[in-house]
């Protein structure tokens, strides 16, 4: 059915039909309305789950973990400040191999405060063992938010479906909802390989040695080391098993693409844009009107970022000999970190290296006009475009 | 960037419902054929009574670019004083259209080669049995008499959707009354 709502709604409704179990978040703008439909359609029986009300995004997310633990499909969501409030859970939940699912409404982060979107806060937890997808508007949401439930059970590795705070949270389009019996049979039951049982305690994730050594029953545990290896293995993974996800995705409702990058006009572009989440959609407009001026340009929207696909990004940018990557954050005192993961991937796999460029721009908000971005990637889209190494910023204006 | 978009700014103050409106007229245009249809809000720290605004793109195709209308075709004012208090042409375009809920005669209006669209919408929509202040659905009646946008049966079927438990019946008169009581003029 097609509705016309916000991409908090879309969020809403994806983990609703997802059948989560437990939910457990604290509200912050600008993501305060997606765990507010949560909490409603609960209240008013539509959704069977158990929602608990909490004073922290750590407290959140703590929840979510022992919920997991005990064997339960749980959901949280957050944004900007509040997902660096629960770091230390993010990266317990990675490590403890929880598949728990995690909607971030980007916002930038503190200080100066800043309820608009930008990218950090995500960007920010890239290293924490969490896979993450961005998506770029409202069908997006909703189909990534239930494929993410089963991605993060089939591996066993949390995911963070993020998306643009205020530009999709709050924003109205129409989105297809899937009926609730295709996605019982995309998704059935979460069935954990563990899950904790009062009658049989156990300690899970104690201190664990440098090296393996026999537990109290005699059984041989890794090391932190090989435990830790797993979940790079099992994260990398990833990849094809979100390609099995997608490819199931796609026999039960008909549609969904290529589940890594959305490449726009990329065939046969002498240089493509390269960005995260609504950004991406925005710069198609720009890539048609350089088009009808005769620049063959395109854009590569970047679903997942983490595992980061490599070898699937480097074959979608072959060909080009220029590279622009417009990002919402950055890795202070270096550059952007898509810019820093994109050099590193066509340095491995590309054949010959197109150049790369790199644009900051619309953090905490600041407008981000489309003939900006034009007038930016036609700069770009010359063999001199990336004159100076040096990121630029788009829109800065000291008074 | 692309030119084939309709775009309608709506203004209003906060608490007074533009985004409903502008929503209930994407609903409508969207089941009229309008596959593209984008409503996007200030993004603000809105207040009871301050002046916001929400932008709404339609369009034949699917709408990529989310960014906030620069060059409208249509303003709609909720509220006549806000003219007092905000640019609320800004951008729009030479042939364009305003809609305003004003109890003065459309004559005082002159908005340089733009059409213009009065009712008195909060009296109307008090006629039609809406508490005072409420205006929501009766502009939207006006925008569709002076759009010529979308159909009059479909807008009041969509306002009737919207307004289930809170006086759908009400809120869909106020459309129709608004509708027939719009006088155009300006050039």
């Amino acid at each position: 059915m097609q509705i016309i709502e916000t991409g908090n709604t879309a969020a809403a409704l994806g983990v609703k039909l997802a059948r989560a179990q437990v939910i457990a978040a604290y509200p912050i703008t600008p993501q305060t309305p997606l765990t507010e439909k949560l909490s409603e359609f609960i209240e008013s029986g539509e959704m069977q789950a158990e929602y608990i009300p909490v004073e922290s995004e750590h407290s959140a997310l703590a929840i979510c973990i022992a919920a997991a633990s005990a064997g339960a499909r749980s959901f949280t969501a957050t944004s900007s400040n509040g997902l660096l409030y629960m770091h230390e859970q993010i990266q317990w939940a990675a490590g403890a191999r929880l598949p728990l699912v995690m909607c971030v409404a980007n916002r930038g982060v503190g200080a100066p405060w800043t309820i608009w979107n930008d990218h950090q806060d995500s960007i920010s937890q890239r290293d924490t063992g969490w896979i993450q997808i961005y998506a770029n508007d409202h069908q997006q949401i909703i189909d990534s938010v239930i494929k993410a439930f089963c991605l993060a059970e089939e591996v066993m590795v949390p995911v963070m479906v993020c998306y643009d705070g205020y530009i999709l949270s709050h924003t109205h389009m129409p989105f297809d909802v899937p009926e609730s019996e295709k996605v019982d049979a995309f998704l059935p039951p979460y069935r954990p390989p563990y899950a904790l049982d009062p009658a049989d305690p156990a300690n899970l994730n104690t201190v664990t040695m440098p090296d393996g050594r026999a537990d109290v029953r005699g059984d041989i545990s890794l090391g932190y080391m090989e435990i830790r290896h797993l979940l790079q293995r099992d994260m990398m993974e990833a990849v094809p098993a979100l390609n099995r996800v997608e490819e199931r995705f796609q026999s039960v409702f008909g549609r969904g693409d290529n589940p890594y990058v959305e490449p726009y006009r990329c065939n046969d572009a002498d240089y493509i844009a390269v960005s995260l989440g609504s950004l991406s959609y925005q710069l198609h407009d720009v890539v048609d009107a350089l088009r009808d001026e005769g620049i063959r340009a395109g854009v590569l929207s970047v679903h997942l970022y983490r595992p980061f696909p490599d070898r699937i990004i480097a074959e979608a940018l072959k060909g080009c000999s220029g590279v622009v990557v417009f990002e919402k954050a950055l890795s202070y005192g270096y550059q952007g970190p898509l810019c820093s993961d994109l050099k590193s991937a066509l340095y491995r796999h590309a054949e010959s290296r197109p150049f790369v460029a790199n644009y900051i721009l619309g953090l905490g908000g600041r407008e981000i006009t489309t003939q900006d971005l034009y007038e930016a990637l036609k700069a770009s889209c010359s063999p001199e475009g990336s004159a100076g190494e040096e990121t630029r910023w788009i829109g800065l204006r000291f008074l | 960037m692309k030119s084939d978009n309709i775009e309608i700014r709506w203004h209003g103050r906060g608490g007074q419902g533009a985004i409903t409106a502008a929503k209930i007229v994407a609903k409508a245009m969207f089941t009229s054929g309008y596959t593209g249809v984008v409503m996007v809000p200030t993004f603000g720290t809105e207040r009871r009574g301050a002046p916001v605004f929400t932008s709404l793109k339609v369009s034949r195709e699917k709408i990529y670019d989310l960014s906030p209308s620069k060059e409208p075709d249509i303003v709609v004012v909720l509220d006549h004083l806000l003219l007092e208090e905000e640019d609320i042409t800004q951008g729009l375009k030479h042939d364009g259209l305003v809609v305003i809920n004003s109890p003065l005669a459309v004559r005082s209006y002159r908005f340089n080669g733009s059409r213009v669209a009065v009712a008195d919408v909060t009296d109307l929509s008090v006629k039609a049995g809406l508490p005072q202040g409420m205006v929501n659905s009766g502009i939207i009646g006006s925008f569709a008499r002076a759009a010529g946008l979308v159909e009059l049966d479909v807008l009041l079927k969509t306002i009737e959707d919207e307004f289930i438990g809170r006086k759908p019946g009400e809120n869909s008169r106020a459309a129709q009354l608004c509708y027939e009581n719009t006088i155009m003029g300006g050039l």
